[in-house]
């Protein structure tokens, strides 16, 4: 169902394309990929997502892997050479903000922070999604294809926070007044007018002292409000006819987050928990436990400390390498170790990239090459940049690595990707080659020359 | 480094009047008739009342770690000049680069010799941008002292005088192969205040970290910081050229205070002018002994701040941020002004919206440039080979045919040079402080690390070897001591 629903939005995105980019001249998706156009990739050393192919040929067709492998490619296939190259899946960007932000000081163009007193839990990113995002070609560059969108919260790691940029200004700190900050959606980053996935693929809450500030200044307060919330939730979900004649107890959470919490309450929507010390971590697996939720750990930087409790209760860690500074109280044990660790101890993992993963998106792969320095075997590092992330949130197959049936976002790239000095040479999402350029690469092309005539006349 | 000592003071113009009157005031003889007719006039001023007598009012007490004479051969030698050496070898004594080349090279004897084949030696690494210590982790309220944000031009505030010493950052800097930091304060205001450059040394204070003769350097902010800061409090200034009204105005004030000290200290007539530490620092930039390091974004602002700094007779040492200096790159390089970068960071503020990642590669090309690799981030101070290295690569892609031996320098040789101590450290140059740093690949490869980290010819880090792993008092008996993670003990970081 979901999967023809991809289907159908990237031939609609195909047919629609030569209008939309009419103007866009060169920036215009190059690939004139029919749905029956086969294409391969040939000679490179594939990086499937779970293994390592070494001269390995990828089939695409219809937006979809077909095959992946040794041996030739099928007659007819445009060919492209990767000899020399490494072709790897897309990958993706977790934590993120991509599409929901332009520039983050301005807040005009930050889709992704909901300050609504009425509303938390069922504030739904995916509206405020721009598809023409200058942030999108960029983040491509970086080799992301795909992208889980997450709403800002206190405490979350997105945009760039400074203190000078902050200090004496008086509009620094948050208003989130509910312990939800809404709820993430799963985009494409290919060139078009609609780059939704998926919404509502999981709920997001502040843990941590940023939870705690919510709830009234401690976690004690926190805990407690959080099971009271759910117990309102399920209640609500008892007696929704009670309700609607007004024949229920009054609830503190409006009509619109108690229907958003019930997918959380009873275990099918994952709750993306922010969380970063040992004993936050124990507490909210506990609370998973009891309350039934299913929860996805987001930060955990000291969570190397209770890798076995991660493990033992099967959560998911969304983390950033390079986090080893005990930049507050609740991260003091955060080492560079971290994703080593869980992984080791069996734990899933995705990598993050830098300030929430909007600008800077296109540092996962270089914080995938710090986990490795720091002892995350290199497999181990990709699959958490592409199959890790897609099987967190409940895409297992269908993107975020190179197999049969799966998405045919693939990227090529001039070597090891974790590498700062590889670039990609190719970038395909669902199939369709997208074009190689940007907003900071027209910048570079208009000053890189000179022209008797001022910049503004070079239009590369 | 000549004269080094006294352009830390800040008014050298000042100091050396002065200390040709301490001069005769010492030996007497020297000219009696002016010594009688003035008795005691110079004397009579206390030591913190005359800039020129508080030449170093806070000075370095830095004392290199123990070391010994050694060689690092068999390793790829990266020297910071432009030059790469396979199969080289580098010579320390007491200290200092006694000697760099290829394999023929002779070790004397006695010599403790490191082996580093298959590993890459280059320069310490420098970061120009750093506010370790000053905005230290924890980053909590109490710990917050890297922004004097009380008024518009602080230039009077001193970063060593908020700089924690224990910042866990050092660390972690150094295990990163940063063997120097510029510590700036922040950009809150139009003047900042005197930075402070520091050997990246353990120390219980920050007179023990101190740069022996590095000068001292004034942050100045161009910009949407200043603006937004003292505009959303209703006070100047509120706009760009509320900015710029606010440091001519500065400088102005600057030029009155310095022609009044100097015509004091000619002829001591009347009562001395009264100290003021702000002008004091402003004149220091006007004599030249002070460098002005300016956080300045756009390309249109950095050329009204060259414009201004003919205006009042001084010179810019370094641009920082910049992440337009793209866009006027022949100029900077005309001007002999360095700029410091990022690569990745751009799109959190407007003035840095069209930040490329080609920044450093094409402010690089024109003859006579310096292009600098900084961090301004306790994170990324950690990884500047491989910020350099993104760049590298963006400079390729753009079809500049830049070399490693050359992309080196952007943070080693030409951060020196954007600091003001290109004389003393930043490159593998016989004479120079031996800042040495032994990667276990080449630095330009995501999984190059710091495996051992000399500064001034002392082993100051090495991953290997927990004796050389030092940890500060604040990471002692915090959660996860003396744990390993993923087999890693916590000071091999």
């Amino acid at each position: 169902m979901r999967l023809s629903h991809i289907l159908a939005g990237a031939v609609a995105a195909l047919s629609l394309a030569p209008a939309a980019f009419a103007q866009s001249g060169p920036q215009a998706a190059r690939s004139a990929a029919g749905p029956d156009e086969v294409v391969a990739i040939v000679g490179g050393r594939v990086l499937t997502g779970t293994s390592v192919i070494e001269n390995g040929v990828v089939v695409m067709r219809d937006g979809k892997i077909v095959s992946v492998g040794a041996g030739a490619a099928p007659a007819g296939a445009r060919v492209i050479d990767a000899a020399g190259k490494t072709v790897a899946p897309g990958f993706v960007a977790v934590d993120s903000g991509l599409g929901g932000t332009e520039v983050g000081s301005v807040r005009g163009t930050n889709e992704l922070r909901n300050r609504s007193n009425t509303l938390s839990a069922a504030f739904d990113v995916s509206y405020g999604l721009d598809p023409w995002s200058f942030t999108l070609p960029v983040a491509r560059l970086g080799g992301i294809t795909r992208a889980v969108v997450v709403p800002q919260h206190p405490g979350s790691s997105g945009g760039h926070v400074h203190e000078e940029d902050t200090a004496g200004a008086g509009d620094g700190g948050f208003q989130t007044p509910g312990l939800f900050a809404g709820q993430a959606a799963i985009i494409q980053l290919a060139q078009g007018p609609d780059i939704l996935v998926k919404p509502r693929v999981a709920m997001v809450a502040p843990f941590g002292e940023a939870g705690a500030d919510i709830a009234g200044g401690a976690r004690g307060a926190q805990f407690v409000l959080f099971k009271e919330t759910m117990a309102e939730v399920r209640l609500y979900a008892r007696n929704k006819a009670a309700y609607e004649r007004a024949g229920l107890r009054s609830l503190s959470l409006s009509r619109a987050d108690l229907e958003a919490l019930i997918p959380v309450a009873n275990g099918t929507q994952p709750l993306i928990v922010t969380v970063h010390r040992a004993s936050d971590i124990r507490q909210v697996l506990r609370l998973a436990r009891e309350e039934g939720i299913k929860v996805i750990l987001d930060g955990a930087e000291e969570g190397w400390l209770v890798a076995g409790d991660i493990a033992a209760a099967g959560a998911p860690v969304l983390l950033n390498p390079i986090s080893n500074l005990p930049s507050d109280f609740e991260m003091r044990a955060a080492r560079a170790e971290n994703a080593a660790a869980l992984n080791a101890a069996g734990v899933l993992i995705a990598i993050k990239g830098n300030e929430g993963s909007t600008h800077r998106a296109r540092e996962a792969r270089y914080n995938a090459g710090n986990a490795v320095s720091h002892g995350l075997p290199y497999g181990a590092a990709i699959a958490a940049l592409t199959a890790n992330p897609a099987r967190i949130f409940g895409m297992e197959g269908r993107f975020g690595q190179i197999a049969p049936g799966a998405a045919a976002d693939v990227v090529v790239w001039s070597g090891d990707p974790l590498e700062p000095l590889s670039q990609p040479s190719a970038v395909f999402i669902d199939g369709i080659e997208q074009p190689l350029t940007s907003r900071p690469l027209l910048l570079r092309d208009r000053y890189r020359q000179q022209t008797p005539m001022p910049p503004a006349y070079r239009n590369p | 480094m000549i004269g080094h000592h006294l352009r830390g003071v800040g008014l050298a113009a000042l100091a050396s009047a002065a200390l040709g009157l301490s001069a005769c005031a010492t030996t007497g003889q020297a000219k009696p008739d002016a010594a009688q007719a003035r008795p005691a006039r110079d004397v009579s001023l206390a030591a913190g009342l005359d800039p020129s007598k508080t030449l170093d009012p806070y000075p370095s007490t830095y004392q290199p770690l123990p070391r010994e004479n050694f060689a690092v051969v068999g390793a790829t030698v990266l020297t910071g000049t432009d030059r790469k050496i396979e199969n080289g070898v580098v010579v320390v004594t007491d200290g200092r680069i006694a000697a760099v080349g290829d394999a023929s090279t002779p070790v004397p004897a006695g010599y403790k010799v490191v082996d580093a084949r298959g590993r890459y030696v280059t320069p310490g690494v420098i970061d120009v941008h750093s506010h370790l210590g000053v905005y230290p982790s924890p980053g909590v309220q109490g710990m917050s002292d890297g922004n004097e944000a009380t008024n518009p031009n602080t230039a009077q505030v001193w970063a060593e005088h908020s700089l924690w010493p224990q910042d866990p950052g050092f660390n972690t800097a150094r295990a990163g192969g940063v063997t120097t930091l510029h510590i700036l304060p922040g950009s809150a205001n139009l003047f900042g205040g005197r930075g402070v450059t520091i050997r990246n040394v353990p120390s219980i204070t920050s007179q023990g970290m101190k740069f022996p003769g590095a000068p001292y350097t004034l942050k100045m902010a161009c910009g949407e910081n200043p603006s937004r800061v003292y505009g959303s409090r209703n006070q100047s200034p509120a706009t760009g050229m509320g900015n710029m009204a606010g440091y001519r105005a500065a400088f102005i004030a600057a030029r009155e205070y310095k022609a009044k000290w100097d015509k004091w200290q000619e002829n001591h007539e009347g009562a001395a002018p009264t100290r003021n530490l702000q002008n004091e620092t402003l004149a220091g930039v006007l004599d030249g002994s002070i460098l002005i390091e300016n956080h300045c974004y756009r390309a249109d602002e950095m050329a009204l701040m060259m414009d201004m700094a003919k205006e009042f007779g001084y010179r810019i040492t370094t641009f920082h941020h910049a992440t337009e200096a793209y866009k006027i790159a022949p100029r900077l390089a005309a001007e002999g002004v360095c700029a410091a970068m990022w690569t990745g960071w751009w799109g959190f503020k407007m003035e840095a919206l069209d930040a490329i990642e080609e920044n450093a590669a094409l402010v690089d090309a024109p003859q006579g440039s310096c292009a600098v690799i900084h961090s301004d981030d306790a994170e990324l101070t950690q990884r500047l080979n491989q910020e350099a290295a993104a760049a590298l690569s963006a400079g390729r892609r753009a079809g500049l045919n830049i070399s490693e031996e050359h992309a080196i320098g952007w943070f080693t040789s030409n951060a020196a040079k954007a600091i003001g101590i290109a004389d003393q450290t930043g490159s593998l140059t016989p004479g120079l402080r031996a800042d040495v740093v032994i990667w276990s690949a080449d630095p330009f490869s995501i999984y190059a690390r710091a495996d051992q980290v000399f500064i001034d010819g002392a082993l100051a880090f090495d991953r290997a070897d927990p004796a050389y792993q030092p940890t500060s008092d604040f990471e002692l008996g915090q959660p996860g001591y003396g744990l390993s993670a993923a087999n890693v003990t916590e000071g091999a970081r």
